[in-house]
């Protein structure tokens, strides 16, 4: 399972979409399918979903409308990969929406882009307007629209995601039902990540064999890394799947990095001493992109102080677990530092954190504790002095 | 305050009038206006057909759909880890300096408004700031004074 780090390069590769829309056009539904499910492939937008699974269940459905939605909502902090995959290679995102709607039979798709990025929109739409061109020589029947988003994190939440799409406040849905089953304005839809698209269209191009040879077992082929923090070559890199931390931080680090918060707030903190055995991938901790590396003049209090602040204001405030608990962990490091409770208090926090990962509504409020456990754990005395 | 007149019609028969055409007509009211205003909302609340509360509902949900006063041109400062590890404090002593107001206010000439944001995807180029919809990256003081004299020369 020894992997080391090797680039790749796949996602931003030049490649001729008329050509590979033709074989994708050309091939049956359950083949595309197929091949998307040999590759491995698991979403690449952070939960992991295996891709071809989720076009499998759309294309199940019995419904003659369905939808491809791509979630370009990037929000995750310290995650920059789809903005640069949209701003570079847009063509290949479209791709490989059209060739979602084959395999699930949907003849529309929509983009939804965060409001951040609105900047890119004018371009964006130019190259659409090619790329419906494109397809139409092809002799193939499928049309993009774009959706903006407001500047609101939960978005990239699929179901508030869609409210947002139907006009409404983007506050996440119960499921199931699921989006494969009841999604955009209450229709099947393949809902995917910017990257993960771009992927599945590269996975059609070269063969799923090529491509699950990359990575490990529980993590197939390469990602998009956004690299930010404490490092002298900060930016956007794509690696094959399958490194240690230690083997990302000495290519990365500045030589003094105490820990690499993997997955953005949402995600989790590796200590340096843990930095030798924590694969990067699923079978250790899983990550949509952000790797954000903190050296030893940074305090892990600061660090956690700002990520609570960023989730008690993008908490949605539907549920109360999330709504009430994003406050209270805030609210509670801050009286730890100051010495306003016993240091043990903090445990009482853990346990917080703990309930809402079992009892918040949806990905936001569960994954709050991942990061204030594992930095809590780890500099559990930065916290306290 | 503006008078809002023939824009929600007109964004209307842009967007269409079904309730997903909500998000996209509030959007182009704020991109001419800068923010929404009570009779914006109940305009497009008649235009749609649905009630004034569910406008402000959707509106009140989304940062970047203001519903008090701002500015011609929005200064979001990204208030984020990266950002603030990376000069973000400096960024926003040099803006409230030059604009002489503080995070959350609007200059009384209604040109700027200084306001903090989260992650707006500019980490590896931080401190990063939106103005509207422009981003400005890699961020020092002295670019910050340039950028903004540009703006206040556009006037």
């Amino acid at each position: 399972m020894e992997k080391g780090l090797t680039k790749v390069d796949l996602i931003f590769e030049k490649t001729d979409p008329k050509e590979v829309l033709t074989r994708a056009f050309n091939m049956k539904r359950e083949d595309i399918i197929r091949d998307v499910l040999e590759s491995g492939l698991k979403g690449r937008g952070g939960a992991g979903f295996p891709t071809g699974l989720k076009w499998k269940y759309t294309a199940a459905e019995k419904e003659p409308v369905k939808y491809v939605v791509c979630n370009a909502d990037e929000g995750e902090p310290g995650t920059f990969k789809d903005r640069e995959i949209l701003d570079k290679v847009a063509y290949k995102v479209y791709s490989g929406m059209a060739i979602a709607g084959k395999a699930i039979g949907a003849k529309n798709g929509i983009v939804y882009l965060r409001g951040e990025y609105r900047f890119l929109l004018p371009k964006l739409m130019q190259e659409l307007e090619s790329f419906h061109k494109l397809i139409k020589d092809i002799g193939y029947d499928f049309k993009i629209n774009y959706c903006l988003g407001s500047g609101a994190y939960i978005c990239g939440e699929e179901s508030a995601l869609f409210e947002s799409i139907e006009g409404g406040r983007g506050e996440p849905r119960n499921k199931p039902p699921y989006p494969t089953s009841s999604g955009v304005f209450g229709k099947p839809t393949s809902i995917n990540n910017v990257e993960t698209l771009v992927t599945a269209m590269m996975i059609i191009k070269h063969g799923p064999e090529s491509y699950s040879q990359l990575g490990t077992k529980d993590s197939r082929g390469s990602k998009v890394f956004s690299v930010s923090g404490d490092t002298p070559k900060p930016g956007i890199y794509e690696l094959e799947l399958g490194m240690s931390v230690q083997e990302f931080v000495n290519e990365f680090g500045d030589g003094d990095t105490k820990a690499v918060q993997v997955g953005g707030a949402s995600g989790f903190c590796v200590p340096r001493k843990k930095f030798p055995y924590t694969v990067i991938g699923f079978e250790g901790v899983p990550t949509g992109g952000s790797m954000k590396l903190f050296n030893s003049s940074r305090s892990m209090y600061n660090v956690l102080r700002n990520y609570l602040e960023f989730f008690a204001e993008e908490s949605c405030g539907q549920c109360t677990p999330c709504r009430v608990g994003c406050q209270q962990l805030l609210k509670g490091v801050e009286k730890v530092k100051k010495g306003e409770v016993k240091s043990t208090y903090l445990n009482e926090l853990v346990k917080l954190a703990d309930t809402m990962k079992v009892a918040s509504k949806c990905g936001l409020g569960q994954s709050v504790g991942n990061a204030f456990r594992t930095i809590v754990e780890n500099f559990r005395e930065e916290i306290i002095y | 305050m503006y008078q809002v007149g023939n824009l929600v019609r007109e964004l209307s028969d842009k967007h269409g009038r079904a309730r997903e055409s909500l998000m996209p007509i509030l959007q182009g009211i704020v991109e001419k206006h800068n923010y929404l205003t009570d009779e914006a909302m109940v305009e497009v609340a008649r235009e749609l057909d649905i009630s004034a509360a569910e406008v402000y509902g959707t509106a009140s949900f989304y940062t970047f759909l203001d519903t008090q006063v701002r500015g011609k041109y929005v200064i979001r400062v990204c208030k984020t880890i990266t950002c603030s590890m990376k000069g973000k404090n400096e960024i926003i002593q040099i803006l409230e300096d030059m604009l002489k107001i503080k995070v959350g206010e609007t200059t009384s000439d209604k040109m700027f408004s200084l306001i903090e944001t989260n992650c707006i995807g500019w980490c590896h180029k931080a401190p990063a700031i939106l103005i509207n919809e422009i981003p400005y990256t890699e961020l020092t003081p002295e670019k910050v004074v340039e950028i903004i004299k540009g703006y206040m020369h556009k006037k």
